[in-house]
Parts: structure tokens; C-alpha cells; sequence
């Protein structure tokens, strides 16, 4: 049995377009989506909302769970590659994949680069990481609970290989923060 | 209510889809411009297809849109496009500025500071900033990749060796993020400061050169000028004939057969929000 996506595709993608738009441009910031009635575990609403918004027929997904492929396969149409290095859209809902394995485009096109989307246990706002980049002000605070331990060993080589590289959407439950590839993460201090 | 027998926002789901993720791309890559599938729209390119796709791709049933041309609201082509999206959406629609939450705009900045929560949306005609200097997609696209903006900075160069001062007063060259050569559109020179660190997210949309860029929120915007010859955004002398305001930017009128001249605001809500000069001042 195939769980239900969008109630209004058109209303509900572009609510859950917004927040992203908004959370990409203001690194760090979380925003919360309109609940999903019945995401298909193990995706929470906000991945599964981000996957029905942005991935169809053109965009190939690789995924770390085969539960909800019959899911993804009949409200996106999306392929789905074997290879996290071939996909357009990673979903990661456990252990997250090298960054330096995904798509980071190329210096001419650099926007041929890989989504990273991440399900992660929380998210807290006004503690934690210290931000810094386009889209803030002065800085961001964001805690995030779950990710590996050389995450921001891999993330200053994601962004030292600006423009290519990798952006990641941080899914935790109904909300969501954005680390586009501009962003500066400093460890809390 | 919206006309019967369209999609909300005219474009269909796969075509926002498309937008969207491009739009994901442009803020993440701020200056850089994505090439997109730009549609047919039922206008003809040069009257804003470009920033017509990028609004009804964000836009929601919550939004309120105000569309400028050249800073007025009531000009041929503000008011199509906001029956337009009006009639494809139903959306609410504004003159102010303040109540806002999408701008399209052809050629202009408003005047009043734009806040967080705004996003302001432009119609591009020709994206690629080293165009009149190097016509090949595939030099300037490794231009782009190189950040070898040498040609640019030569073109500026030369303005001054011959007259005196870079001639360029409108669609003046920025570098954003420190990174990426990036056209503002043909808004004049003038407005390039207030792109600086906005609070307001900026999209660009290109229709016919099938080009979206971004600039993010409190990002730097630079005009490219050099230490000896300091960018300097020009206004014209004088003060608007309604409102008085030596501030603005202004629009030449040619008011009788002798010449006669009048200046007036270019932004009519920022003109109409101030209080009038008196009668007797005239």
C-alpha cells in the first residue's frame, strides 16, 4: 500500500518550496513545513515534503533505504541510481555518505552538483555552530544532533572546493535548515 | 478567484519544479547563472518572461505582489503583468512597496529599504555581464570559471583614459560574493549600493537568454571601479517637481515645445508617500 503525498500538489509544493528557498538563502535558520499526512518510514515530513517538491523524471535520487522506494518511484518518477556519485538527490536517513563521493559539478557548471538531503535526529537554533556567509547577517547558532564526527573536516573541503560542491538540506521531523556550499561553519566556541 | 482552466501560477507542476531546483542552485552559487528550460509565455520576450517565470514559481496564495517598470506601477507593462498573475492566481496585489512580499521589477530598485521576507524579482534582457566584450557563450563560460574578469576591468580603464570617468550609468558590473562577475540588470547605476548586503533576496530571471541568478541576503555587492577612481552613482541635479525629494532617483520630462524641462520621482510609490510640495511654492 502506497501512502498518500501532497493533498494540493500545486499549494502544498509551493509552501514547501518557500520554506527551502527561504532556508537556503538564510543558512542555518530552521523552518518548519506543513505536516505530511503519512511520510513513508523512515522519512519524516520534511524530507519526504522536500523529495515530492523538487525530484521528478529528471532528477535521478539515490536512497539509503529501500522502504520508501515504491513510494518515491510513483509520486516523483524519479530513477534510482545505485551509486550516490550519479545521483541528483542523495537521501541519507542513517549514516551520512562521503561528501567528497557525490556530484560536485565542474568549475563551468558548477550547478550540476548533488543535493544532499539529510535526516537527522534534531535541530536547535541559537546554540551550537557558529555561520557565517551570504544569507547572514552577522552569524547563525545551529545545533545539529546526529551527524558523523568528521563532519566539519568534510565540510571545509566541500566549501574550499567553491563553486563546485555539494549543498545539504538537514531534515529533522517537520522542519528543516540548509548548509549551501557558501557557508562557513565554525565549531562552537 | 483565478481563470478557469490554469494551473495556479499558469506553469505547470514540472516546469516550477524545474525553475525551482534551478533557483536552489542560483542562491547557493551567488551571481553564477543557471541555464533553465525557459518556457513560451503569452508575451513576447523583452517584456519580462524571464522574471514571469521566476514569480510564479515562488508565488503562493499568501503572497502579495506589487510589479514596477522603470520604479512606476502604472506603466503598460506593470499593469499586464499583475493582472496577469492576478488572473492565474488570484493573488493580492499592491502598490506599496512596504506591503510587498514579491517585487517584480523591469530597471529599477525601490527606493524605500526592502526587509527580510521580501524578495525581489528581476526581469533580465541579457544576463551575461562580459557579453558586448567577448560574444562566445563558451570564452565567457570559462571566463566565469577562471574568474578572469581582466577584459572587464580593460573596458573600465579605457572609459577613463578617454573621457575622464567610466561613461557606464546604467547595468554597471558588480562582483558578488567576491567571486562572480554579475550583470544587475539595466538599472541605473544609481540603485547598484542598495544591492549591497539587502535583506531581501534578489532572483533574476532571463527568458529568452534562458538564464536565473540569485543574490542572497546580506551578501556583498561590489560595482567594479578601481582605488583611484571610486565607483560614483550619478544622479541627476535637481528635485522632483511633486514631492520635492533630492534623495530620489529622477526621471527628465520634457514638458513644452521650448524644452522646458521637469524632474520627477521614478518611483511613484516612494513619490506618492511623501507629502506634496505646496501650491504656493510652485
Amino acid at each position: 500500500m502506497i501512502s498518500a503525498g501532497f493533498a494540493d500538489p500545486a499549494q502544498d509544493s509551493q509552501r514547501s518550496f518557500r520554506a527551502v528557498l527561504e532556508a537556503i538563502s538564510r543558512p542555518g535558520r530552521i523552518f518548519a513545513l506543513p505536516p505530511l499526512a503519512e511520510p513513508p518510514a523512515p522519512l519524516r515530513g520534511a524530507l519526504a515534503s522536500v523529495l515530492l517538491t523538487l525530484a521528478d523524471a529528471d532528477t535521478p535520487v539515490w536512497l539509503d533505504a529501500a522502504a520508501p522506494l515504491d513510494w518515491l518511484r510513483f509520486h516523483c518518477g524519479c530513477p534510482v541510481v545505485a551509486q550516490p556519485g550519479a545521483a541528483r538527490f542523495v537521501v541519507a536517513t542513517g549514516a551520512m555518505p562521503a561528501l567528497a563521493g557525490l556530484a560536485r559539478g565542474t568549475e563551468e557548471e558548477p550547478h550540476l552538483a548533488a543535493t544532499l538531503l539529510l535526516q537527522v535526529a534534531s535541530l536547535r537554533a541559537g546554540e551550537g555552530w557558529r555561520l557565517t556567509g551570504p544569507g547572514i547577517e552577522r552569524e547563525h547558532r545551529l545545533a545539529v544532533a546526529g551527524l558523523p564526527a568528521d563532519f566539519l573536516a568534510q565540510w571545509a573541503a566541500n566549501a574550499a572546493g567553491f563553486p563546485r560542491g555539494v549543498d545539504i538540506v538537514l531534515c529533522a521531523g517537520d522542519s528543516l535548515a540548509c548548509l549551501p556550499r557558501t557557508v562557513r561553519i565554525e565549531e562552537a566556541g | 478567484m483565478t481563470e478557469a482552466g490554469y494551473n495556479f501560477g499558469y506553469l505547470d507542476e514540472n516546469t516550477k519544479r524545474m525553475i525551482r531546483r534551478a533557483l536552489l542552485q542560483a542562491v547557493a552559487l551567488p551571481g553564477y547563472q543557471v541555464p533553465f528550460g525557459s518556457r513560451e509565455m503569452p508575451l513576447p520576450y523583452g517584456w519580462g518572461t524571464g522574471g514571469i517565470q521566476v514569480t510564479a514559481s515562488i508565488i503562493g496564495a499568501d503572497d502579495t505582489l506589487k510589479v514596477i517598470d522603470q520604479g512606476a506601477d502604472d506603466t503598460t507593462n506593470a499593469v499586464s503583468i499583475r493582472r496577469f498573475f492576478n488572473r492565474v492566481t488570484g493573488v493580492a496585489t499592491t502598490d506599496r512597496t512596504a506591503e510587498a512580499t514579491i517585487i517584480q521589477t523591469r530597471h529599477r530598485v525601490p527606493e524605500m529599504t526592502l526587509r527580510e521576507g521580501q524578495v525581489l524579482v528581476y526581469q533580465v534582457p541579457m544576463p551575461e555581464p562580459l557579453f558586448r566584450l567577448e560574444p562566445r557563450v563558451a570564452e565567457t563560460k570559462r571566463m566565469h570559471a577562471l574568474a578572469d574578469y581582466g577584459l572587464m576591468h580593460v573596458k573600465l580603464y579605457e572609459d577613463i583614459a578617454r573621457h575622464g570617468a567610466v561613461t557606464t550609468s546604467y547595468n554597471y558590473p558588480v562582483l558578488v560574493n567576491r567571486r562572480y562577475l554579475m550583470s544587475p540588470s539595466p538599472i541605473p547605476a544609481f540603485d547598484n549600493p542598495k544591492l549591497d548586503r539587502m535583506p531581501a533576496l534578489q532572483l533574476f530571471g532571463a527568458g529568452r537568454e534562458k538564464r536565473i541568478y540569485a543574490v542572497p541576503p546580506y551578501t556583498e555587492v561590489k560595482s567594479l571601479d578601481f582605488e583611484d577612481h571610486p565607483f560614483k552613482p550619478a544622479r541627476a541635479d535637481a528635485a522632483c517637481v511633486i514631492c520635492g525629494s533630492r534623495a530620489s532617483y529622477l526621471d527628465e520630462l520634457i514638458v513644452d515645445d521650448g524644452g522646458k524641462r521637469h524632474f520627477v520621482c521614478s518611483d511613484t510609490d516612494y513619490c506618492a508617500s511623501r507629502p506634496p510640495l505646496q501650491e504656493a511654492a510652485e
